[in-house]
């Protein structure tokens, strides 16, 4: 018997609740967004469009795994986009795996990439009205999250001073690769905001941004593509710490979402090291980076680090500390995790509660 | 070991699948050009129904930039995670020593020698002149 | 046992083009007038500020100019006091990192020539990589052919960023002929700032920039498997130097996982990526990104699990350790004495004369 049978072989069905930290919804119909947006805004986009910092307007640059980059199965009986179906949504996945708690992330509407930056807030705030009416307030099980135009930090200050405190927004969204590194003093007003208001901010791996994907170009395939969610969140959090971000707001929670986590410990280490090494070039930096760390990022399971033996990867909890782990399935993502198969070995019950619904329910205040 | 007979023939029409629920196991029978088989709806993954899967080919190649693509309608592409695995045997293409999926026999019978039994029809009502998938459950 | 008595073989120290002026007598006469009339005084590397702490331990540095450039000082800490038997020489040096491909190929040229003639003439245990411009694969083929019989060149040198991937056809020649030769690719930390080191943007520091480079490596080793650049040269090895090792693992579990629900899309990668990298790929030890506890260190050796995997390194002058802590404490004697050694012997053919 090999691994993966085991691991099937032995699933149990999803007992306790489950905070899903990565759910994608989408709206059935483009206008279901739209139509919150002033009359110019929706006129701009019907003419001009969304704008992506990439060739295509609707395909990725790399073709994606499956359609709508969703699982087969994920496609509503009604023919309308995968995580566009509430009902649907709740049946193949809210209700079966008994999720308590799922964290929306509006993906596709690029609001760091549009070439208009106050056609990016009017969509930003369509965005977060259309996931309260359509969403949370229909199936409070779904909690929000605040999209922001965020190459447009006093706008995205005052749509987060909009939504902060509103029960159904649970943190405020950002993607990694913007016009600068996060880290970068252009953003601050956004983490300011965030630390008055005490709210997490989750950054969802990928998208495409200013710069090659890779320091060494654009790779050619998606197999290459895929993984580099896990480069950029190397560097969102070295540039975040290295910037003095977290020393300014001490109180600043980040969730890297969608960019697994198997890469953390080394990156800690790595980062200690050389910090130790350059110090005189970051006097500001007075805690060691991996503390840093280890205090104000949590990480998304999903997609989950598969090791070769599946007794590392528990070490690789160890590491990183086991009330930093927070399980996503990424739903309807065809690289979705399912709660009662993507972790081959035994868990505690401690360890279960933590990873699959207690570390998120403190860091967002569900309840 | 008994014997089902879970669809007539031309309920699966070639490249697609029906599926069974045989003693309480959930089972994709696939028409693969005329011929069938059966393995348990459930990726050794992470679980998906593999009834969602993609028929598809196998791709492989012996030079980067080329491709030889054969065996087109026998290989199974998971609904989600895209492992690919063959549709006849059951065995995963890219760790084919440790992963497979539960297979099961699958024959197709005339109508008229299941009535004489031993078949368990079940829930399945079998007429003399069709022809019908049984499985070995 | 201490590793000194064993007589390291180590596989990447720094000798440094102080300026452009040494190399005046390797050029032709074209090219020493170009770099003479146009004022090319110095093409050093961003990534390496002379000046920075991580470019030379304080130990390490003279009393006046560039650690690096002088051979006495180099004897008495590589042979003498950290007691190598044999180094390897990487120049990281700009004539990689130009756009006039045609000026890359006469300095590199002449790079190579001044390192055979200041360095390996004068001090019988240097060896070297050839640095080659690697903006036009056929004047990398052609400095590879030059340099090539001088059997005390053991490797290729490259830089873990540049114009575009690694794995990408444009590189093959050089890794066919590399191939042909004996000769490991070496790809070093370092950028040539074709992009900005990091997906994010342009960072704000050189510890960020630093930190980044393991990144690169991460993508260029993805690179060279997904585009079957290691499956087309099979017996060729890549050698990645000053990587921070301990990131391997995790890379090694991401992209088998991704090649088991994409590897239709690049069919000719036959095997999981692991058993690609344990075959073909090579991690110099200095850095080593680890924290100070053997048990984490024995881990992560198990984790890469192959004994042939890590080469010793001091990857002096810079500043990756103190005193002589080069080793990680959780390294079994078993293994340092493979990491010190036999590692390189197998890893370089044009070393064997020393087994």
């Amino acid at each position: 018997m090999n691994e993966t049978l085991v691991r099937t072989a032995g699933a149990t069905p999803v007992k306790d609740g489950v905070v899903d930290c990565d759910i994608h919804p989408l709206p059935a119909r483009p206008d279901d967004v739209l139509a919150y947006m002033p009359e110019r805004w929706q006129e701009h986009h019907r003419v001009y469009g969304s704008h992506f910092r990439a060739p295509f307007r609707e395909s990725s640059p790399w073709p994606r795994a499956a359609p709508a980059i969703s699982r087969r199965d994920a496609w509503p009986p009604n023919g309308n986009m995968p995580g566009s179906d509430l009902p649907f949504m709740r049946e193949q996945h809210l209700d079966l795996h008994n999720i308590e708690f799922g964290i929306l992330q509006v993906l596709g509407f690029a609001t760091g990439s549009q070439r208009n930056l106050d056609y990016s807030a009017a969509i930003a705030s369509a965005l977060n009205q259309w996931q309260l009416d359509y969403w949370c307030n229909p199936e409070p099980r779904l909690k929000g999250s605040i999209v922001i135009p965020t190459e447009d930090p006093e706008a995205a200050v005052a749509e987060i001073e909009r939504w902060a405190g509103h029960p159904a927004f649970a943190q405020i969204f950002m993607t990694p690769r913007l016009t600068e590194p996060m880290g970068r003093r252009r953003y601050w007003p956004i983490y300011e905001a965030a630390s008055r208001h005490n709210l997490p901010i989750g950054i969802h791996g990928g998208g495409h941004g200013a710069h090659a994907t890779t320091g060494g170009g654009w790779p050619s395939y998606y197999i290459e593509e895929h993984p580099t969610a896990g480069q950029s969140a190397q560097a969102l959090i070295t540039s975040l710490i290295v910037e003095g971000v977290l020393e300014r707001w001490t109180n600043l929670r980040f969730v890297v979402v969608e960019a697994g986590f198997a890469w953390v410990p080394a990156l800690g280490w790595r980062l200690d090291k050389h910090w130790r090494r350059l110090r005189s070039e970051v006097p500001h930096i007075e805690r060691l980076p991996s503390e840093q760390m280890h205090q104000h990022f949590w990480f998304t399971t999903q997609p989950v680090d598969e090791p070769e033996r599946p007794d590392d990867m528990r070490r690789t909890f160890d590491w990183i500390g086991w009330d930093r782990i927070l399980y996503a399935s990424d739903y309807p993502h065809w690289d979705f995790d399912d709660p009662r198969y993507a972790f081959p070995f035994r868990l505690s019950p401690e360890e279960r509660a933590m990873l699959f619904r207690d570390n998120a329910v403190s860091l967002f205040g569900l309840a | 070991m008994a014997r089902y007979v879970v669809a007539t023939t031309g309920d699966i029409p070639v490249g697609t699948n029906k599926v069974v629920t045989v003693r309480g196991r959930e089972i994709a029978v696939f028409n693969v050009k005329g011929a069938f088989y059966a393995f348990l709806n459930k990726c050794p993954h992470e679980g998906a129904r593999l009834c969602h899967g993609a028929v598809v080919g196998l791709v492989r190649s012996d030079e980067p930039g080329t491709f030889e693509y054969t065996r087109q309608g026998e290989i199974l592409r998971c609904p989600w995670h895209g492992w690919e695995f063959d549709i006849r045997t059951g065995q995963s293409w890219v760790d084919p020593e440790n992963t497979w999926v539960k297979n099961y026999p699958a024959s197709i019978e005339r109508g008229g020698k299941l009535v004489e039994g031993p078949y368990k029809a079940e829930v399945f009502p079998v007429s003399v002149e069709e022809d019908y998938v049984v499985l070995e459950v | 046992m201490s590793w000194r008595d064993v007589k390291p073989i180590d596989c990447d120290i720094h000798v440094v083009v102080p300026h452009t002026g040494v190399l005046l007598p390797y050029l032709d006469d074209y090219w020493r007038d170009y770099v003479t009339v146009r004022g090319v005084r110095n093409l050093d590397m961003t990534s390496y500020p002379p000046t920075a702490p991580l470019t030379s331990r304080p130990d390490w540095r003279p009393a006046t100019g560039h650690a690096g450039t002088d051979l006495a000082l180099l004897r008495r800490h590589v042979f003498d006091e950290l007691g190598a038997q044999i180094a390897i020489c990487n120049v990281v040096w700009g004539a990689q990192a130009l756009h006039h491909h045609h000026l890359a190929a006469a300095l590199c040229r002449a790079v190579n020539a001044w390192v055979a003639a200041e360095w390996l003439d004068r001090e019988p245990r240097l060896r070297a990589s050839i640095v080659v411009p690697w903006q036009n694969a056929a004047h990398a083929v052609e400095e590879i052919e030059r340099c090539a019989p001088d059997r005390r060149f053991v490797q290729v040198l490259l830089l873990a960023m540049a114009d575009q991937p690694l794995g990408r056809e444009h590189y093959w020649p050089i890794y066919e002929a590399a191939a042909r030769h004996g000769l490991p690719i070496a790809i070093h930390a370092g950028s040539a700032y074709r992009h900005a080191t990091t997906s994010l943007g342009w960072p704000s520091t050189l510890l960020e920039d630093y930190v980044a480079q393991a990144s690169g490596f991460q993508n260029q080793l993805m690179s060279l498997i997904c585009e079957g650049a290691l499956s087309k040269f099979p017996d060729l090895k890549v050698v990645l130097v000053e990587s921070g090792v301990t990131w391997l693992p995790a890379f090694m579990w991401r992209a088998n996982k991704i090649w088991r629900a994409m590897r239709m899309e690049t069919p000719w990668v036959d095997r999981p990526p692991a058993a690609i990298v344990r075959d073909q790929v090579r991690l110099t030890l200095q850095p080593f990104d680890a924290p100070p506890d053997a048990a984490v260190v024995e881990r992560v050796i198990e984790q890469i699990d192959s004994d042939r995997t890590i080469l010793f390194a001091t990857d002096y002058p810079h500043w990756q350790f103190d005193e002589d802590e080069v080793i990680p404490a959780g390294l079994s004697a078993d293994l340092a004495r493979r990491v010190l050694v036999d590692n390189a012997l197998a890893t370089y053919p044009r070393l064997e004369s020393l087994s």
